[in-house]
C-alpha cells in the first residue's frame, strides 16, 4: 500500500487533479481511497458524485465522541470501487479545524479502513501546512510521498515553496519524501519552464504539466471526473498519464526549499516580475 | 561578607554541586545568603522567571492562580472550569476557603462546575457548549450573583471567542459573567494568573456594586482567602478597633463585595503577591491608600493593628490600644504554654507569594528560628520585603527544585519543614516534621488572635509528636 499526500495553495485544484488521478488509476485497476482532509469536505464530491454527508467529526460531534462511530458510517464508495472520507471540521473560525484532521486519521487508522488490499491512500489536505494537524498525514508511518499542486502563478509557488519547508522537517524526522510537482496549467507566461525549473531548485520534478481545458468545469457541473464522464477527452488522457506516473515514480527525495530571495530570483529570471513594465 | 554568609554561600554551593554546569549557573542565581541589610550585591536572588527545565518546581499555572487563588472563594458567584475536566477536578476545593451560607442555594465555593470539553469541543469550539452550560446553570442556580468563566490551556489555543459568549450572557442575565483568559500555559507560574484575575475584577466587577452609607472607617481586606476561617479572625480584631469591613476579598466574598470595595477609605492588603494590582488600581483611579499588615503572631499583630490605626483618627488608635491590651495576656500565655517546647528549634520553609515571609514573627514570637524560606512565585517585590526579616546567612530559595529542598533539609537540619502538599510526603518519608502551609493541614484560622493559638498548638503538635522517634532519619 502505497500513502500519497497531496498538498498545495488554496484554490490550486487539489481536489479535482486528486480524484481525476484516482479515478484514473482505479480505472487502471488498483484499489484506491481518499481521505478529504478539509473541513470544507469537498475532496471526494467528483467520486461520490454528492458532498459527503456524514465526515467523521461531524458524526463524531452529533454522536458524542469518535469512540462511537462504526467505520462503515463514514467510509463511502464511489467511482470503480474508490472508497472515500471526509475528517471534516468546523465553520471557519471556530474551534480546531487540525485537531479534526487528526482525530479522523486516528480513527480511520484504528478502526481498519486502510485495509490489506488497498493499493494507493491519497491524502487530500487543505491548502498549506498551517498546523500539526495538517501535517498530520505525513507523519511516522503514515504518507511517505507527496506531491505538490501548483501553477505559475507567484502566490501557487510561493505556497509550494513552504510546503516544502515543512515536508523538510517531516523528512529528517519520519522519512516522507517529494515526489514531484503537478503543475496544474493556469496559461502564464513560461509556465511550463518556470515550475520545471522550481522542481528542480526544490530538488524534485515536474511530474505532469496538466494543461488548463474546460472540460475539467463541465465534468465537475455533473458531479464528475473528466474520466468518468468523458473518458476519451483529450483532457482524461492527461490524468492517466498522470496516474501512470505516479504509479510508476522513484524518484522520491528530500527537498531543498528556497529562500523568499532566490525565489524572487527565480521569477525575475523567467521575466515574471517585469512583465508588466516595458525593459528599459 | 561576613562569616555566616560566606558559611551560607558553601552549603549552597554544596547542594549545586549536582547540577550540570548550565543548570548549575542558572539556578545559583535563584539561591543565596540572607543579608538583612540589603549590602551584600550577590545576596539578591534572581525571581519570577520560566522555570528550568530538567529539574522539578513545585509550581502552579495561571489557571491555579486565577481560579484556585483569586476568583475560586467568591462564594454567590458560580466558577466554571472551561475546558477539559482534569483542571477543575484537581482544584476542587483543595484550599478550604470557608464561607458562609447555603450551598447549592445561594453559594457555590464547594461546587464543582466545568464545561468537561471533548474532542468535539475542540475540533469545533466550545462557545455553545459554554452559552449552554450558562444558560442551565442560570435554571439551576437563580440565586448565583455571577458566573466566572475561568479558561484552560484548549480554550487560548482553538481561540473560542469567550468573551462575546460571557457579554450576551450577562446582558440576558443581568448578573456579571467574568471571562478570565487564565490559560495555564501563560506567565511563569500562577502568579500571572492572579494578575489576570485582578484585571477582570477590575473590569467588570469593581465600581458596579451598591452600598447603601459610608462611614469613615470603612475599610477592605484584601488578598485573604480565608483559609481555614483566616479572614473571619482578622475581621473581627479590625471590627472590634471600630472599623467597618465593607468588602472581603476574596474569602468568604460576595460578588457585592467586590463591586463596592472602592467606597471604602483604606485597603488593608494580606496577601500582596495576588491582589497588589487591584490596591495599585484603587488607588490610581478612586484615590485609596492601602497598606500592607501582617496578623500572624502577636509581635506582627500589635504593629500591624498600630499600623492600621495610624491611617485614623484617635478613637481608632484608642481601640487599637485597647485591642491590644486585651488580648496581649491571652497572648502572652500561649507563649508562655509552648515556647518552652518549641524554643530554639530550626524552620524552614517553601511556600507560595506571601507566607515564607510573613508567617516569620509567629515562629519568632515561639522562640523559633527561620533557617531557610522561599517562594515559588515571588517576584522582586516580594524578596526585597523578605530580606530585613531573615538572619543574616539564612538560605533564600526562589522556585526551588525538590532535590534542593531535601539537600538543605539535610545541611541545615530543620526541626520543622513547612511547604506545600506535594512536598509533604517525601519529607514524611525522611522523617522530619512537617506543617502543609498552603491550607494549614487541615487547621486553622492561623491569623489574628483567633489564629495564633491554633498555630502555636500545631507546630508544637507537628515537632514534639513522638512519631517522629519511630521513623528512623535519613542522614
Amino acid at each position: 500500500m502505497r500513502q500519497i499526500a497531496i498538498y498545495g495553495k488554496g484554490g490550486i485544484g487539489k481536489s479535482t487533479t486528486t480524484q481525476n488521478t484516482v479515478s484514473a488509476l482505479a480505472e487502471a485497476g488498483y484499489k484506491c481511497m481518499i481521505v478529504g482532509c478539509d473541513p470544507k469536505a469537498d475532496a471526494t464530491r467528483l467520486v461520490l458524485h454528492k458532498k459527503a454527508q456524514t465526515t467523521v467529526m461531524d458524526l463524531a460531534r452529533e454522536r458524542g465522541t469518535v469512540e462511537d462511530l462504526e467505520i462503515d458510517e463514514v467510509l463511502l464508495t464511489g467511482f470503480k470501487g474508490i472508497r472515500c472520507a471526509e475528517s471534516g471540521g468546523p465553520e471557519p473560525g471556530v474551534g480546531c479545524a487540525g485537531r479534526g484532521v487528526i482525530t479522523a486519521i486516528n480513527f480511520l487508522e484504528e478502526n481498519g479502513a486502510y485495509e490489506s488490499d488497498t493499493d494507493f491512500v491519497f491524502y487530500d489536505v487543505l491548502g498549506d501546512v498551517v498546523c500539526g494537524g495538517f501535517a498530520m498525514p505525513i507523519r511516522e508511518g503514515k504518507a511517505k510521498e507527496i506531491y505538490i499542486v501548483t501553477s505559475g502563478e507567484m502566490m501557487a509557488m510561493y505556497a509550494a515553496n513552504n510546503i516544502a519547508r515543512g515536508i523538510l522537517k517531516y523528512a529528517q524526522s519520519g522519512g516522507v519524501r517529494l515526489g514531484g510537482l503537478i503543475c496544474n496549467s493556469r496559461k502564464t507566461d513560461r509556465e511550463y519552464e518556470l515550475i520545471s525549473e522550481l522542481a528542480k531548485r526544490l530538488n524534485t520534478q515536474m511530474i505532469h504539466f496538466v494543461p488548463r481545458d474546460n472540460q475539467v468545469q463541465r465534468a465537475e457541473l455533473r458531479r464528475m471526473t473528466v474520466i468518468e464522464y468523458s473518458p476519451d477527452h483529450p483532457q482524461a488522457d492527461e490524468y492517466r498519464a498522470l496516474a501512470k506516473k505516479i504509479a510508476e515514480n522513484k524518484n522520491l527525495v528530500i527537498p531543498t526549499p528556497m529562500s523568499m530571495d532566490e525565489l524572487e530570483d527565480l521569477l525575475m529570471e523567467f521575466g515574471i516580475l517585469d512583465s508588466e513594465e516595458p525593459a528599459a | 561578607m561576613s562569616t555566616a554568609i560566606k558559611e551560607t554561600q558553601k552549603i549552597i554551593d554544596e547542594v549545586l554541586e549536582a547540577y550540570p554546569e548550565k543548570t548549575r549557573k542558572a539556578r545559583a542565581k535563584h539561591l543565596a545568603p540572607n543579608d538583612p541589610t540589603g549590602e551584600c550585591s550577590t545576596c539578591k536572588v534572581k525571581s519570577n522567571v520560566k522555570s528550568r527545565p530538567g529539574v522539578m518546581t513545585v509550581r502552579g499555572c495561571a489557571y491555579a492562580g486565577a481560579k484556585g487563588v483569586v476568583w475560586g472563594p467568591v462564594k454567590d458567584q458560580i466558577t466554571i472550569s472551561h475546558g477539559p475536566i482534569g483542571c477543575g477536578q484537581y482544584s476542587w476545593w483543595a484550599r478550604r476557603n470557608y464561607y458562609n451560607g447555603k450551598t447549592g442555594i445561594d453559594t457555590f465555593g464547594a461546587m464543582h462546575i466545568t464545561t468537561d470539553f471533548q474532542e468535539r469541543d475542540i475540533v469545533y469550539g466550545g462557545d455553545k457548549g459554554l452559552a449552554a452550560a450558562l444558560d442551565e446553570l442560570r435554571e439551576v442556580f437563580p440565586l448565583a450573583r455571577g458566573i466566572g468563566i475561568l479558561s484552560e490551556c484548549p480554550v487560548g489555543l482553538i481561540g473560542d471567542d469567550i468573551e462575546a459568549v460571557a457579554k450576551k450572557k450577562s446582558e440576558e442575565f443581568g448578573i456579571p459573567i467574568v471571562p478570565v483568559r487564565c490559560e495555564g500555559f501563560r506567565g511563569v507560574s500562577q502568579s500571572l494568573g492572579h494578575h489576570i484575575a485582578n484585571d477582570t475584577i477590575r473590569d467588570f466587577v469593581l465600581g458596579k456594586g451598591e452600598l447603601a452609607e459610608s462611614t469613615p472607617y470603612d475599610v477592605s481586606l484584601i488578598g485573604d482567602y480565608n483559609i481555614g476561617g483566616d479572614a473571619w479572625a482578622s475581621r473581627r480584631m479590625l471590627e472590634e478597633m471600630g472599623l467597618r469591613v465593607v468588602a472581603q476579598w476574596t474569602g468568604d466574598a460576595s460578588v457585592n463585595e467586590l463591586g463596592i470595595a472602592h467606597k471604602s477609605k483604606l485597603n488593608l492588603i494580606h496577601c500582596y503577591r495576588s491582589m497588589n494590582y487591584i490596591c495599585r488600581h484603587m488607588e490610581e483611579k478612586y484615590g485609596i491608600p492601602w497598606v500592607e499588615f501582617n496578623f500572624f503572631g502577636p509581635t506582627k499583630i500589635y504593629q500591624s493593628l498600630r499600623k492600621i490605626a495610624s491611617y485614623f483618627d484617635d478613637r481608632i488608635k484608642e481601640n487599637a490600644e485597647k485591642l491590644i491590651e486585651k488580648y496581649k495576656p491571652k497572648m502572652d500565655a500561649v507563649i508562655e504554654q509552648y515556647r518552652p517546647r518549641l524554643e530554639g528549634k530550626k524552620v524552614m520553609l517553601y511556600v507560595g507569594g506571601l507566607r515564607p515571609r510573613h508567617t516569620i514573627g509567629a515562629y519568632e514570637d515561639l522562640g523559633m528560628e527561620v533557617v531557610a524560606s522561599g517562594y515559588e512565585f515571588g517576584h522582586d517585590d516580594d524578596y526585597r520585603r523578605t530580606y530585613p526579616e531573615m538572619k543574616e546567612g539564612a538560605v533564600i530559595m526562589d522556585d526551588a527544585t525538590l532535590y534542593e529542598l531535601e539537600e538543605f533539609t539535610r545541611r541545615l537540619r530543620p526541626d520543622i519543614v513547612g511547604s506545600g502538599i506535594k512536598e509533604k510526603y517525601s519529607y514524611h518519608k525522611m522523617g522530619v516534621p512537617f506543617r502543609q502551609m498552603h491550607s494549614w493541614d487541615y487547621s486553622g484560622p492561623y491569623h489574628g488572635f483567633d489564629g495564633f493559638p491554633v498555630f502555636a498548638r500545631d507546630m508544637d503538635m507537628t515537632v514534639n509528636s513522638p512519631t517522629w522517634s519511630l521513623i528512623r532519619r535519613k542522614r
